[in-house]
């Protein structure tokens, strides 16, 4: 794939980041509940994918596509959006507002939004659907799809997990968002036999590597150098809630907002790690 | 049906590169294969997997194609409920989802391939459609309207083998819209599907042995059902007769019902179904629909009083 067009900066990325974890916070101020922790998981990749790694529009070229398999990260992808302005700020005061058209999980029709997600085992699915009429068309374009790793416990996973290589759909790169938290626990402990998961992903025909997943430098790298033999799928190591220190690994955050309280303390974290150069 | 099926998609293939053919594991019937030699890349197998069948079916769709999901009807929709509701239902994406033996036309091979509430189940979801065809020539005219249509589409096809029962009838088949197969004066059967060679069966039955002259109407397109032509045909006869491969929970008997409610018919209506049981028998397809009281001698019997 060619990347010239898009210059990787790895410290206007971990400012971004910042940016987008201080909108998420203003955010959940307005609501009683969202889903925090896992946006604030897997912000880094959905950031680096929109800003780093899509390909826009171009002469003769249709522009990459992003589908967020984890519907329930939807902040990480709506304050990305916001960003490059394609939501606008009135649509963002209006989440999961009467009249507004964001709710907790992205809905097509929506703009930037590809594919309507919530349910987990679907995007995976839809995105080599995508990835396959891209070849019979004869369409340079990558499909990015971000999943969860709760989400592998979904079968229909596994089906396309074995589909994709045998299609050669190599215009694919996945990611998993590998935080180890699920509702009900550590993944970790309630499927410890499905660790390493890299080896799973290989075993099963992909190209798959291991990553930092709040390491933007290290995403691009594993996107740029892959081979494009096989579908790409990355292994994204997260923490549930990065960012605040009261949210990491802490399940609770997973659909809890922040109090007046909470949310300033929350805002001098991130001050900090800005003052400190970026974060991580 | 099957090969009628299989030669219009290769058809309608040929001209609309926007059509890819996406099936699970099932052999290629007829002119099936014939795409797939001449269009490798818009047939998909994805084998044993149905719900990548339907995902796969609605990223193509979200990409332009026109796809047909294809195997038996159990393991089409069933199998993968949520993909069809989430992913082609919520979406509204142009995708037909094929269920080859709809109804208990695969009577001997048991329950779990039996498809006798698919209508109800396909039927509850919002932005789908519903077509079942009653002989290969409708199937032929129902898979081009599947290969136009813009939002999901449950085509019900029987298997192989049947009659053409259309070949003369007085009115064209069209979408959303009852078909007059037979005109009739006094008496009206409303039928769909593989077994309308039953509802000619009772009109002819019912015409020699009363005198009494009896149409015979098809609702293939069961969703839109075309509720203003019902509402017509209730208020015309005076006896009207719905016959059905499809349980007696949300099928078209309970819509007509319904119908018959709302627009105060005072007609006599009586309605086949399927008992909203499972069927433990094993034998042939008239015999596992006479066993739940949908056959011709019952009809005749209960509606008309012909023995």
């Amino acid at each position: 794939m060619d990347y010239e067009n898009r210059i990787f900066d790895p410290v206007a990325s971990r400012h971004r980041c910042l940016k987008l974890r201080r909108r998420i916070l203003a955010m959940s101020q307005t609501v009683s509940a969202l889903h925090i922790a896992g946006a604030f998981s897997c912000l880094e990749i959905v950031e680096t994918i929109y800003f780093s790694l899509m390909r826009p529009s171009r002469a003769g070229h249709k522009p990459d596509t992003f589908v967020l398999s984890k519907g329930h990260g939807s902040l990480a992808q709506y304050t990305a959006l916001e960003e490059l302005g394609i939501l606008s700020h009135a649509e963002m005061d209006k989440y999961c507002k009467p009249g507004g058209k964001l709710g907790t999980h992205p809905d097509y029709g929506t703009p930037g939004i590809e594919a309507s997600t919530g349910s987990l085992g679907h995007g995976l699915g839809l995105s080599v659907g995508m990835a396959l009429a891209d070849k019979i068309n004869g369409d340079d374009r990558v499909v990015y799809v971000v999943m969860s790793d709760g989400e592998l416990q979904e079968g229909s996973v596994w089906e396309v997990m074995m589909l994709a290589p045998t299609f050669k759909v190599t215009n694919i790169v996945a990611f998993v968002d590998l935080n180890d938290f699920q509702s009900l626990g550590r993944t970790s402990q309630t499927h410890p036999n499905f660790y390493p998961v890299v080896d799973k992903v290989r075993a099963f025909g992909w190209e798959a590597v291991e990553v930092d997943g709040h390491n933007p430098q290290m995403i691009y790298n594993a996107v740029t150098a892959r081979t494009g033999r096989a579908p790409l799928m990355v292994i994204a190591k997260t923490t549930k809630g990065k960012g605040v220190s009261y949210m990491e690994n802490v399940p609770i955050w997973h659909y809890r907002s922040p109090s007046p309280s909470e949310y300033q303390q929350a805002l001098a974290e991130l001050a900090q790690q800005e003052a400190a150069g970026g974060g991580q | 049906m099957r090969n009628a099926f299989a030669e219009t998609l290769y058809q309608i293939g040929r001209q609309d590169p926007r059509i890819v053919i996406v099936v699970a594991d099932i052999s290629p019937a007829g002119s099936m294969s014939k795409f797939r030699d001449e269009f490798p890349g818009r047939f998909i197998n994805v084998g044993v997997a149905e719900q990548s069948m339907i995902g796969i079916c609605g990223g193509l769709a979200l990409r332009g194609c026109q796809p047909f999901a294809y195997t038996i009807a159990t393991f089409t929709i069933y199998r993968p409920f949520e993909q069809v509701r989430d992913d082609l239902c919520y979406q509204n994406l142009p995708v037909t989802v094929v269920g080859i033996g709809g109804g208990i036309i695969y009577s001997t091979l048991g329950g779990t391939h039996h498809a006798q509430e698919d209508i109800a189940v396909m039927g509850a979801l919002p932005n789908m459609s519903i077509l079942a065809p009653c002989d290969p020539l409708e199937t032929e005219a129902s898979t081009r309207i599947c290969g136009q249509r813009t939002g999901p589409t449950y085509l019900r096809l029987g298997k192989a083998g049947e009659p053409n029962l259309t070949a003369n009838a007085p009115e064209p088949f069209v979408y959303g819209k009852l078909r007059l197969l037979k005109p009739g004066k006094d008496a009206c059967v409303i039928s769909y599907g593989p077994i309308m060679k039953m509802a000619f069966d009772v009109a002819a039955k019912v015409e020699q042995t009363q005198g009494r002259s009896v149409a015979v109407v098809n609702a293939h397109t069961l969703k839109p059902l075309d509720v203003d032509g019902i509402g017509r045909l209730l208020a015309r006869y005076e006896t009207v007769v719905v016959l059905e491969e499809h349980s007696e929970r949300g099928g078209l008997a309970a819509q007509v019902k319904q119908i018959a409610w709302d627009t105060r018919a005072s007609c006599r209506l009586h309605t086949f179904s399927l008992k909203d049981e499972f069927i433990h028998l094993f034998g042939s397809h008239t015999e596992l629909l006479a066993a739940h009281g949908v056959s011709v001698q019952q009809a005749c019997r209960v509606a008309f009083g012909v023995e």
